[in-house]
């Protein structure tokens, strides 16, 4: 939203009425092919990300899948650690850590995320890339956009059509894959005997791979991304922002007198999402740097410095700060507090990740029996414990009662659990008539394993004297 | 509800639903273009503010698209599943239903397993580690809310881990018990008995299993139990499997073995109510089932003290 310009027409001039659409037929956009520093680091981040997307779901780690969400069985490894849905704290905290990092990155750089790292910015870019091959760059492209059909254009869209499907299907596979073993998975596709739905999330995540990376592009960050907009909420005058140094660049042209932008809309060619930067910041400019790319070769071309679009702040651009002014101005209160509230998530996490036991014990006080007289003038609570045990090895535990005088457990003392296997086991605890009052007394389950001694688990759980 | 309302709401609900429906797609195409009179078609003519205007960016065709799908998907869905009114759609689908078939479709995944088990006798099951772990999901979903997780009850509710019975311990009448359900009644003494005599006849009760009494209310008590208790607690207070008549010689007390609590027990009588569960759970359950309960009480998988 901004304040348009006032209606040109002459009030009381009688002008015929003009229909005007609210919707629009999308205009394709052929974003030139770009080199340079920042393309070259997008290239970087794509490789990175894709070959732990496509290469971890083959990793072997004990004998299994190294990262593997079962969730039928509810289980979900992750190298050597197996989580339960109880540990549902470690994906809260890790949700954290990437908003917490997402709002530190935006607030020192913009839409460094959109520009560089984000599946929707990846997969157009192995897109783009697969495109540029088969139909050439910008120019031949809207060539053949416009031409009339022939063999030639069918051959080229179909070659394209056919390569992007088989990326998307093989995203779409290696997906699953993270949720199926994937070498079971990859015997299934080629036995045909894939289930109903991995069938349909092979085919879901493919489709929504081609249909966003080969035909919206552009438009989901436009239209359906809500990080896009609220983004632009976590910006501040010193937030580094693709800038058009519009002092230096003005008036546009070549000759006398003119600045030095030559006019040579390299930087609206090589936009994906076909934005002119020169008019400031906007919306759709997803940080990508793409124009920054562009326009320092037609600098070096033209024998005027690097710059004329980069990275800059608004408060540099206005109070003419040198860089070092403006990377001073990174650490601002708010990009302190940001880093500070992110470096305690992440020890904090990762000190509960270290610290973690791999045995977990619920206590499910037995709500029918709340109190029971049995032979001997004893008092006997029930109890049931949920014993989880995390590792992968099968493990002995021991069972331990402790807070209540004279207390003696009536029940198996140790069990024996498969690897990542859970246990209901039915407990009695039993303390002589008069030893307690009547009421409630705290007590602690202790549960811990027989090889080690530390990996223990105290329960807190009440006993009842009625 | 058709208690409570009339066919008129039907009616109504669905042609607010319709007209709603079709209103939209009504406004999608009055709102898909505008008339603008002037030259300039910048902005789209909303002011806020005062003077704050917005720029036309349109959207994009599909979106549009997008609502079309969504009341073309909304009428397909009120023609297929219940929702106008009354109307029970073309699928006739109901939540009934689809619990139906649901069922069904676990029925025949697990029936052969539950099968297998059934056409094995009960005393032999109860040694069956693999049977005993059904037993036991089984018993702690449907029996643990009052029998307690490790089955031995509490007040009011039997212990099934002893070996006192109150309609019999074989495998047959645990199936019965399970299947029929029983209703186990003490009829109230209070005003036949008066006070002392209530008094009385439990101090003999206590005496018969060795409790602390008082010796002459006991010999008291001794007639009364003799006159009134008998028919069903029989000559010694061995109890009566055949009605529930628990024998009163052992330690085992289902309402409690201090005075008070026998007092109580005579004067106003007891009703225990275990419900029949034939048909909430299929024979080959309530056999496997059996198997876990007859366990309980014959070291199959008895706790054992540490």
């Amino acid at each position: 939203m901004s304040t348009p310009r006032a209606p040109s027409a002459p009030a009381g001039a009688a002008v015929a009425p003009i229909e005007q659409a609210l919707y629009e037929v999308r205009k394709t956009i052929h974003p030139r092919a770009v080199h340079g520093w920042f393309a070259g680091w997008r290239w970087a981040l794509v490789w990175a990300t894709q070959l732990v997307f496509y290469g971890l779901a083959w990793l072997p780690w004990n004998g299994r899948q190294a990262v593997l969400f079962d969730i039928a069985h509810r289980k979900f490894y992750v190298f050597g650690l197996v989580f339960f849905p109880q540990d549902v704290i470690y994906l809260t905290v890790l949700l954290i850590i990437s908003a917490l990092a997402l709002f530190l990155f935006t607030a020192v750089a913009g839409r460094l995320w959109c520009g560089y790292a984000c599946p929707q910015t990846v997969y157009t870019e192995i897109f783009m890339w697969v495109e540029q091959r088969i139909e050439g760059d910008r120019m031949a492209r809207m060539r053949l956009d416009a031409a009339p059909l022939s063999a030639r254009k069918v051959l080229l869209r179909g070659v394209k059509h056919a390569i992007w499907i088989a990326i998307a299907l093989w995203t779409g596979f290696t997906f699953v894959g993270y949720f199926t073993p994937i070498r079971e998975l990859w015997h299934a596709v080629w036995a045909a005997d894939l289930g109903p739905w991995e069938t349909f999330w092979v085919l879901f995540y493919g489709f929504a791979t081609y249909g966003n990376a080969g035909w919206m592009r552009e438009q989901v960050c436009k239209y359906m991304c809500p990080y896009a907009r609220f983004q632009s909420a976590m910006f501040d005058k010193d937030t580094l922002i693709i800038t058009y140094d519009r002092e230096r660049g003005e008036p546009r042209g070549k000759g006398e007198g003119k600045g030095h932008c030559v006019d040579c809309s390299i930087c609206v060619q090589v936009c994906p999402t076909g934005i002119d930067i020169r008019d400031g910041l906007q919306y759709e400019c997803i940080g990508c740097a793409a124009c920054i790319d562009g326009c320092d070769r037609v600098m070096e071309k033209v024998g005027f410095p690097k710059g004329l679009i980069r990275y800059s702040t608004t408060h540099a651009m206005e109070r003419k700060l040198t860089r070092a002014q403006m990377f001073r101005r990174a650490f601002r209160p708010r990009v302190l507090v940001y880093s500070a509230i992110l470096w305690a998530v992440v020890a904090a996490g990762g000190l509960a990740l270290w610290l973690r036991v791999p045995l977990k014990v619920d206590v499910i006080r037995d709500r029918a029996a709340i109190s029971r007289e049995v032979e001997g003038g004893q008092v006997e609570n029930v109890y049931r414990l949920q014993i989880m045990n995390t590792r992968e090895a099968p493990r002995r535990f021991d069972i331990d009662v402790s807070g209540l005088p004279d207390a003696v457990l009536v029940g198996e003392a140790a069990v024996t659990l498969e690897g990542a296997s859970a246990k209901l086991v039915p407990f009695k605890v039993r303390v002589p008539a008069g030893a307690l009052a009547r009421g409630t007394h705290p007590m602690r389950f202790e549960v811990h394993a027989r090889d080690d001694e530390r990996v223990a688990v105290r329960e807190k759980s009440v006993f009842i004297v009625r | 509800m058709s208690e409570f309302t009339s066919s008129f709401w039907d009616f109504y609900i669905a042609v607010i639903t319709v007209v709603s429906i079709l209103a939209c797609g009504v406004l999608l195409v009055a709102q898909s273009k505008r008339r603008v009179s002037g030259g300039t078609a910048e902005t789209t003519g909303h002011t806020w503010d005062e003077d704050l205007g917005e720029y036309n960016n349109p959207l994009p065709r599909w979106w549009m698209w997008l609502f079309w799908i969504t009341i073309v998907f909304g009428l397909v869905y009120l023609a297929l599943y219940p929702g106008l009114g009354s109307y029970a759609g073309m699928l006739k689908w109901t939540q009934v239903g689809q619990l139906k078939e649901e069922t069904a479709r676990h029925d025949e995944k697990f029936g052969p397993i539950f099968e297998r088990y059934a056409r094995t006798d009960v005393i032999a099951l109860s040694q069956d580690p693999a049977a005993l772990a059904i037993g036991q999901k089984l018993f702690l979903n449907n029996c643990a809310q009052c029998h307690a997780s490790d089955g031995a009850g509490s007040s009011g509710f039997p212990n099934l881990t002893d070996v006192a019975w109150l309609w019999g311990g074989t495998p047959e009448a645990i199936r019965t018990t399970i299947a029929e359900g029983r209703l186990g009644v003490m009829p109230p003494w209070g005003a036949v008995l008066g006070e002392q005599g209530v008094k009385d006849a439990a101090h003999y009760v206590m005496s018969l299993s060795g409790l602390t009494h008082d010796s002459l209310r006991a010999a008291r008590g001794k007639d009364i139990f003799a006159k009134t208790c008998v028919a069903c607690h029989g000559p010694e207070g061995k109890g009566n499997t055949a009605m529930g008549a628990p024998d009163l010689t052992d330690k085992d007390w289902l309402h409690g073995s201090a005075e008070p609590q026998i007092i109580e027990t005579i004067s106003r009588g007891r009703t225990d109510k275990m419900p029949a569960h034939k048909d909430v759970l299929s024979p080959a359950k309530i056999h496997l089932l059996t198997a876990y309960v007859y366990s309980l009480s014959h070291g199959g998988t008895g706790p054992h003290t540490k």
